[in-house]
């Protein structure tokens, strides 16, 4: 009894966390305040059939054929894959390859849009919900199209089925947005609500989970607020207020700070009795399943300092950047790169004509000014082990040793010894690194090495 | 739209980075080391000075000269020979010879530093690397003590000015001729250990004391300490770990016989203990990266440090203990790797 009051009393002077982890500027003020709008539709989109991870849609229509907003275009590829819909009313162009931001270019269709047309969504059918079972809820989330908009673009509905010999008590909700920049989570929650409990309900039912955590940070406190009070009474979710911290957002720390439960090296969170999804899933997920309609649009953060009118833009699938990068006042002469996601996860587009896909949370424009700052300081000195890296890293690797190990090249060492496989590149470590290494980099070229070799190994 | 033209930078994230550098940090140290230099050049005048001056100098002049000798740029921008060189003249006694102090100042970054690869390779303290070879090379140079005479500031101590491979004059005729009653010429801490004289522990607080040029006052060490933990360059596991491991050694020693060992008081503010615990133990390169790994790496200097002073043959262990610690600190480093997230305890993780 004694101990329970204290660390109540704990609690009170400290709002929970994970340990580790660090505080990069936040960044947010910009476009925080600014409520979702809608961006224009491009004349030409252009839809991958592989954004999410998993096996890649199949294209049910074919070259020249008039598709109406919200008509399923691809079909899912397997049970880990989702269908795409189309995102404007238009006709299909070609289905050929298209740049993406992993460089390798893969399978689109380009969809020419009508500037004529009303793009109101034709398909889908109002349906009752509450009456269907588990396995119908999972076919209908399948259905949407619906996967992690957090960044990860992994198939919500996989995450709905759990695995043999395991069970789910908490669904975690994630409302951290760490990523110093991005603030749609913070907007989808002060704007839609009801559309995320309504999401966490359908999730909720479907796992079988006895309750529900929402984490926010703290920073975000208005959105705590606004979700409180849409909370119907009697159900047992429940808004949780974080510590400002990097990298909360990860599944793997938030699980943690909310539950204080590990999630063991390359499992998943069932393994500790929960499942995590991100707040404009869940939005998603609430507003779609009930009309049977398709993800045809996304809110992505458009800011960074070469950016005019950085704001929160609720943009179809599919938009090119360049055409989303022109709409909000893009200064070509002054930005230097274009980041998807957040500065610290995020990756760098080597062109514009990428477009906007689920798993986008941002785009990021970084100046010339911001570049040079950092070149003053880019000169990359030896490991000089201050250990200030080790003190950072989330889960807790030894990236100094890492580090070391990549120069030497003895990336088996890294993988059998030193768990370079447990890092999901979150970036603390590069972040802090007072010699400048690149140390993120450097575990992605020994992790992909490592794969290749045993690819290799396999054959 | 022109934005074809716009050049995309490719690069691979985190696109932020801390504001942290190596030069920063090791400009930090400089600045903190600074009111000791300072502090030594008030209480042993021109001679203090001018030690200080010639090792930095000759330090930086010898990474220069390496670096180029080897076809790699410069290394002197990142102060990392600064702090050796300071390092290094404040851990000798004030009146060390010039010639001696450039010598050392040589073996320092040349064996200690760049013989390893320079910065960040070193395995041993460059400083303390340098001041073994001196304390081998000059025995008695290095044992010469000198008090603070009122006529500092506008004469040398004549060994000081010893010509190059020449034996030093001795000090003692100089001192006596100074009129510093009552100077034995030894340090507080071999006063202890051959006289059992214990010098009053607020003396050696204060450092009015005999000693090497930056050794002596121990609340200016701990405020400059103070600094560099809050500057986040000093680990504060280091000095805290280090101290308190000196101060409950020498504590069972003094619960034993109180007679023949110095108050554990004595010890921690005593010699170069303080500043070995905030300048030298630190010294990132060559400590462990682990939390657990730096307290038993400090806790073990700490030991030695009273074990060498309490039962070995010299009066200070300071410099041994941690040439000894830095070169266990790798084995140490190895067995304490942290326990990764979401490991069961206990089990050993699969490969």
């Amino acid at each position: 009894m004694a101990r329970e009051m204290f660390s109540d009393l704990l609690q009170l002077s400290k709002r929970k966390s994970f340990s580790r982890g660090i505080h990069p500027p936040e960044c947010k003020d910009h476009t925080s305040g600014k409520s979702i709008r809608r961006l224009p539709f491009a004349p030409k989109l252009v839809i991958p059939l592989s954004q999410h991870t998993g096996a890649p849609a199949v294209p049910v229509v074919r070259e020249g054929q008039e598709v109406v907003r919200g008509e399923p275009i691809a079909e899912a590829g397997g049970f880990v894959s989702v269908p795409m819909h189309a995102p404007v009313t238009g006709i299909v162009d070609r289905i050929a390859l298209a740049p993406t931001l992993e460089g390798e270019p893969s399978p689109a269709i380009f969809i020419k849009s009508y500037p004529a047309a009303d793009q109101r969504i034709l398909y889908g059918a109002p349906r009752d919900i509450e009456s269907m079972s588990p396995e119908e809820l999972v076919q209908a989330v399948q259905d949407t199209g619906v996967v992690g908009l957090g960044g990860a673009a992994f198939p919500t509905h996989v995450k709905l089925i759990v695995p043999e010999g395991k069970s789910v008590d908490t669904v975690v909700v994630n409302g951290c947005e760490c990523e110093p920049y991005l603030t749609t989570d913070h907007r989808v929650m002060l704007e839609r609500p009801d559309d995320i409990i309504a999401g966490i309900r359908v999730v909720a039912r479907s796992l079988g989970a006895k309750r529900v955590l929402v984490g926010i940070e703290e920073n975000k406190m208005d959105a705590a607020e606004v979700l409180r009070k849409a909370l119907p009474e009697g159900l047992p979710i429940k808004v949780e207020v974080l510590r400002v911290k990097y990298p909360q957002g990860a599944e793997k720390m938030l699980v943690k700070a909310l539950l204080r439960r590990e999630i063991p090296p390359g499992g998943l969170p069932a393994d500790v009795g929960a499942a995590v999804f991100n707040v404009a899933t869940l939005a998603q997920i609430g507003d779609l399943l009930p009309r049977q309609q398709g993800l045809i649009e996304r809110v992505v953060t458009i800011t960074g300092p070469g950016v005019e009118r950085p704001g929160n833009y609720l943009m179809a699938l599919g938009t090119p950047l360049r055409f989303a990068l022109e709409q909000v006042g893009f200064s070509n002469r002054r930005s230097k790169q274009v980041v998807l996601g957040g500065p610290m996860m995020g990756a760098t587009v080597s062109s514009l004509d990428i477009p906007v896909t689920k798993g986008v949370t941002g785009i990021l424009v970084m100046t010339h000014k911001q570049t040079r700052v950092e070149l003053r300081h880019n000169r990359i000195y030896p490991c000089i082990k201050c250990g200030e890296c080790v003190e950072v890293c989330p889960l807790y690797l030894n990236p100094s040793r890492l580090g070391l190990l990549a120069r030497k090249q003895q990336y088996e060492t890294m993988e059998e010894q030193f768990h370079l496989n447990a890092c999901f590149e979150c970036g603390c470590c590069s972040y802090v690194c007072p010699s400048n290494i690149p140390l993120v980099q450097y575990f992605r070229i020994a992790k992909a090495l490592n794969r290749e070799r045993k690819a290799r190994a396999c054959l | 739209m022109s934005v074809e033209s716009s050049p995309i930078e490719l690069r691979s994230s985190p696109h932020f980075r801390g504001v942290a550098t190596v030069d920063r940090i090791m400009l930090d140290v400089v600045y903190a080391l600074c009111p000791i230099a300072l502090f030594a050049a008030f209480q042993f005048g021109l001679s203090a000075v001018c030690l200080i001056a010639t090792c930095t100098a000759v330090c930086v002049l010898t990474e220069h000269v390496i670096c180029r000798a080897s076809g790699r740029p410069t290394s002197v921008g990142d102060y990392s020979a600064v702090i050796t060189g300071m390092l290094l003249a404040l851990t000798l006694p004030p009146g060390f010879p010039l010639w001696m102090a450039a010598v050392g100042s040589v073996v320092c970054i040349a064996l200690g530093k760049a013989l390893f690869g320079g910065i960040g390779f070193n395995v041993f303290n460059p400083a303390l690397v340098g001041r073994a070879f001196v304390q081998a090379a000059f025995p008695v140079a290095i044992t010469t003590w000198t008090p603070a005479v009122t006529e500092r500031f506008t004469q040398f101590i004549p060994s000081s000015l010893a010509l190059p491979f020449m034996t030093p004059a001795p000090v003692a005729d100089w001192v006596a001729r100074m009129s510093v009653d009552g100077f034995t010429g030894a340090t507080p801490l071999a006063l202890q250990k051959f006289d059992h004289i214990t010098t009053d522990v607020t003396t050696l607080f204060m450092g009015m004391t005999s000693g090497s040029a930056g050794e002596t006052s121990a609340i200016l060490i701990l405020a400059c300490g103070v600094y560099l933990v809050f500057r986040n360059v000093v680990n504060w596991r280091i000095p805290a770990s280090m101290l308190l491991s000196a101060f409950i050694t020498s504590g069972l020693f003094y619960l034993a016989d109180s007679e023949v060992y110095p108050n554990p008081f004595f010890t921690l503010f005593a010699g170069g203990l303080m500043l070995g615990a905030v300048f030298m133990a630190t010294d990132m390169v060559a400590s462990p990266v682990t939390a657990l790994g730096i307290w038993i790496y400090a806790g073990l200097m700490g030991f030695l440090t009273v074990i060498i002073r309490l039962k070995g043959g010299l009066p200070e262990g300071v410099m041994y203990a941690i040439l000894l610690g830095n070169a266990v600190s790798p084995i140490i480093d190895n067995l304490t790797q942290p326990r990764i997230f979401g490991a069961r305890k206990r089990k050993q993780p699969k490969s």
